[in-house]
C-alpha cells in the first residue's frame, strides 16, 4: 500500500533547561514522512516548529534536553541512486538523536536530508555570487561531477531561476530569486528528505504558490517533504498530510484533505476560521509561553468550549488516518467508529 | 484628507520608482492597495508618511501642501502620519523592553497608565511588557509595533505589508484592530499588500496598483 517511511520521528520532547526556567519547545511529537507526501506542520508564530526541524537535523545548541527517536531510512523507492550516501543503510535505519557529529556532516545533512531556511535573502553569504556558493556546495556534496557550472545551471533550471541569475550577488536577487536560489542549493545531493522551515515567509502570493508547488513536484519524484509554515492557504495548497502544532504538541494530525474539510480539534477550527477566506476571526488570547506551559490541555484558557471540558492532552487515533489531542472528540468520530483503543501509534496510522 | 496627486518619486538619479501617482485617503475608511512585490508600494507608503522627498507632485495633509520632508517636517504634520511596517524585528530595537517599545511616541512625562492602556488596547499582556524582542513571537511584537504607532494618536495609519510575516491568527487581530480604530476613531487607513483575500475582508475599497498610475480621472484641488 503506501511506501515505507523515509523518517520516522517518535515521542520526540526537546526541552532547554535555562538559567531560572525550562522552556518545553517539543513535547511527545511523533509523525512520519514518507516518500511521495507532504507534510504540513502548521501552527502560530513561537508553538516549537522550527526547533523541531533543527532537531531533525542535529542543529540545535548544546543544552538542549532530548527524549524519543527520529529515524533516518533508505530510499528503496528511487533505489539510492542519487549519490553513494544516498544508498540504504541499515534496514532499521540510522538514529539521527545518537548520531555523531561527524556522520551527520558527512551522510546526513545536505546529502540525505536537505533544509530550506527561512529567509533565504540572509541564508546566503553576501559577498559571494549565487553561483559561487552553489558550485562551492556541488564540490562537497558531488564530487564525481565533472562540469559544476553545467549541474549548477541544470539545477537553477530545476527550481525554474534563469541560469544567469546564478551570477548575481545576493543583494541584486529579488526575494523569489533568493528563494530559488537556497531551493537550489537544498537540491544539490538529490536528497531524499526536504525540510522547509517557512520557505516562503515575506513572499507575495505568486511566489508563495510558485515555491510551495516545487516542493510538491519534489515529493511526486519520490522524495518526502516537511514545509513547516504558519500559512494555512500555502499548506492547504500543497499538503498531502497535515500536522498542526500548538504549545509543543501536535493537536491534531491526518491527511490534509480531510482536516481541512472537517477539522476537529477546536484549535484547528479556530486556525482556519483566522483566514481570510474562511472567516477573519481572530482567535482570543495569545498561545502561552514554552516556558509557562499551563498543565493538561495548553489550549485550555483560549478554547471556546473550555467550560464542559476535561481536558486530557494526550494524542490518540480517532478515525483511520487520523489523530486528535482534545478530550472533547467528536461525535462522528466516536460514534461511527466505535471505542477507541487509544493504544496504537499514531506512527502507523497518519502521514 | 492625505492626498497626493501626480506623485512622482525615486532613489537613483536615471530611474524612477513611482510615476504620476494618485491615491487620497479620508478619515473613517481603508483603502487598500494591491500589486505584486517590487512594484513601489513601499515608497509610495515612505511619501505619504513624510519619510521620503518626491521628486513631483502635490502631497497635501489636512488641506496643507507638505514641502519638507524626514526630521525637516513640522513635528505637527509628521504626528499625523503614523506608519505600521512588514518586518517587526527590524522596526523594534532589540534592547528595548516592549514597554519602552509601546511608549516610544507618547509625549514626554506621559504618566505610565497610558502604556498600558495602550498594551490593553492592542491585547498585549502586561507580562509581555517586560520582555524584550527576542522573546515574544512575531505577531505579539507586531502588536506592540501597533501600539507604538498609535501612542502618537496619528490621523492617518499606512500599514505596509503589515501582516506579511505573521500567523493567521495574529493577522486577523491584528487587521480587526485597525478596523476598530479607523471606525471608533476616525483615522483613516491605507493598508498595502499582495493578498487580495485580506484587502477584500478588510477594506472599504480596494484599488489595484496600476490603476494608481496616470493622470488622475479629475485634478484635485490645486
Amino acid at each position: 500500500m503506501t511506501a515505507p517511511p523515509l523518517l520516522r520521528v517518535e515521542e520526540l520532547s526537546v526541552r532547554f533547561r535555562l538559567r531560572e526556567m525550562v522552556v518545553r519547545a517539543v513535547t511527545d511529537v511523533s509523525f512520519e514522512l514518507r516518500p511521495g507526501r507532504l507534510l504540513a506542520l502548521v501552527g502560530e508564530s513561537g508553538c516549537g516548529k522550527s526547533v523541531l526541524a533543527s532537531t531533525v537535523l542535529g542543529l540545535l545548541p548544546g543544552n538542549a534536553e532530548i527524549r524519543g527517536s527520529v529515524r533516518l531510512y533508505g530510499n528503496s523507492a528511487r533505489g539510492g541512486a542519487s549519490s553513494p550516501s544516498s544508498a540504504s543503510g541499515p534496514p532499521d535505519g540510522l538514529e539521527l538523536l545518537t548520531a555523531s557529529e561527524r556522520t551527520l556532516a558527512r551522510h546526513v545533512r545536505g546529502r540525505r536530508i536537505a533544509l530550506v531556511p527561512q529567509s533565504a535573502a540572509t541564508a546566503l553569504t553576501p559577498v559571494r555570487t549565487a553561483r559561487s556558493q552553489l558550485v562551492e556546495t556541488l564540490r562537497e556534496l558531488r564530487p564525481d561531477i565533472g562540469d559544476r557550472h553545467r549541474e549548477a545551471d541544470r539545477l537553477a533550471g530545476r527550481v525554474g531561476l534563469e541560469p544567469a541569475a546564478l551570477d548575481r550577488y545576493p543583494h541584486e536577487l529579488s526575494g523569489g530569486m533568493a528563494q530559488r536560489v537556497v531551493l537550489a542549493l537544498a537540491l544539490a545531493a538529490d536528497p531524499d528528505v526536504i525540510i522547509a522551515d517557512e520557505p516562503t515567509s515575506g513572499l507575495d502570493r505568486p511566489l508563495v504558490e510558485r515555491t510551495v508547488d516545487t516542493l510538491r513536484e519534489l515529493a511526486g519524484d519520490g522524495r518526502a517533504v516537511l514545509l513547516i509554515t504558519h500559512d494555512i492557504a500555502a499548506a492547504e495548497r500543497v499538503a498531502t498530510d497535515l500536522a498542526v502544532m500548538y504549545a509543543s504538541r501536535i493537536v491534531e494530525q491526518g491527511p490534509a484533505s480531510e482536516v481541512f474539510d472537517d477539522p476537529w480539534h477546536p484549535y484547528t477550527r479556530g486556525l482556519l476560521e483566522a483566514t481570510p477566506a474562511r472567516g477573519f476571526r481572530p482567535l482570543p488570547g495569545h498561545p502561552p509561553s514554552l516556558s509557562a506551559l499551563p498543565p493538561g490541555c495548553a489550549f485550555r484558557p483560549r478554547c471556546s468550549q473550555r467550560d464542559t471540558c476535561t481536558g486530557d492532552p494526550a494524542l490518540v487515533p480517532v478515525a483511520p488516518g487520523r489523530a486528535l489531542s482534545c478530550a472533547r472528540l467528536p461525535e462522528e468520530g466516536r460514534g461511527a467508529r466505535g471505542p477507541l483503543t487509544g493504544s496504537e501509534p499514531i506512527g502507523e496510522r497518519s502521514c | 484628507m492625505l492626498s497626493v496627486t501626480n506623485l512622482t518619486a525615486g532613489y537613483r538619479r536615471d530611474h524612477d520608482v513611482l510615476t504620476r501617482i494618485s491615491i487620497t485617503l479620508t478619515p473613517g475608511r481603508i483603502v487598500g492597495v494591491q500589486g505584486p512585490s517590487g512594484c513601489g508600494k513601499s515608497t509610495l507608503i515612505r511619501v505619504l508618511a513624510l519619510l521620503h522627498p518626491p521628486r513631483s507632485g502635490d502631497l497635501r495633509l489636512d488641506g496643507e501642501t507638505v514641502r519638507r520632508f524626514r526630521y525637516a517636517a513640522p513635528a505637527a504634520q509628521r504626528r499625523r502620519v503614523g506608519v505600521v511596517f512588514q518586518h517587526p524585528r527590524a522596526a523594534a530595537d532589540p534592547r528595548h523592553t516592549l514597554r519602552r517599545i509601546v511608549s516610544a511616541h507618547l509625549p514626554a512625562g506621559a504618566p505610565g497608565t497610558e502604556t498600558d492602556r495602550l498594551a490593553e488596547l492592542v491585547g498585549l499582556t502586561p507580562d509581555l511588557l517586560d520582555r524584550r524582542p527576542h522573546e515574544v513571537s512575531d505577531g505579539q511584537l507586531q502588536r506592540a509595533c501597533l501600539a507604538r504607532t498609535l501612542g502618537a494618536d496619528p490621523r492617518y495609519l499606512l500599514c505596509d505589508e503589515m501582516t506579511a510575516m505573521l500567523d493567521a491568527s495574529s493577522a486577523a487581530a491584528l487587521v480587526h484592530l485597525i478596523k476598530a480604530q479607523v471606525e471608533h476613531h476616525g483615522r483613516g487607513a491605507l493598508m498595502v499588500s499582495h493578498d487580495s483575500a485580506l484587502l477584500d475582508a478588510c477594506c472599504d475599497e480596494t484599488v489595484q496598483w496600476h490603476d494608481l498610475g496616470g493622470p488622475p480621472a479629475a485634478p484635485t484641488g490645486r
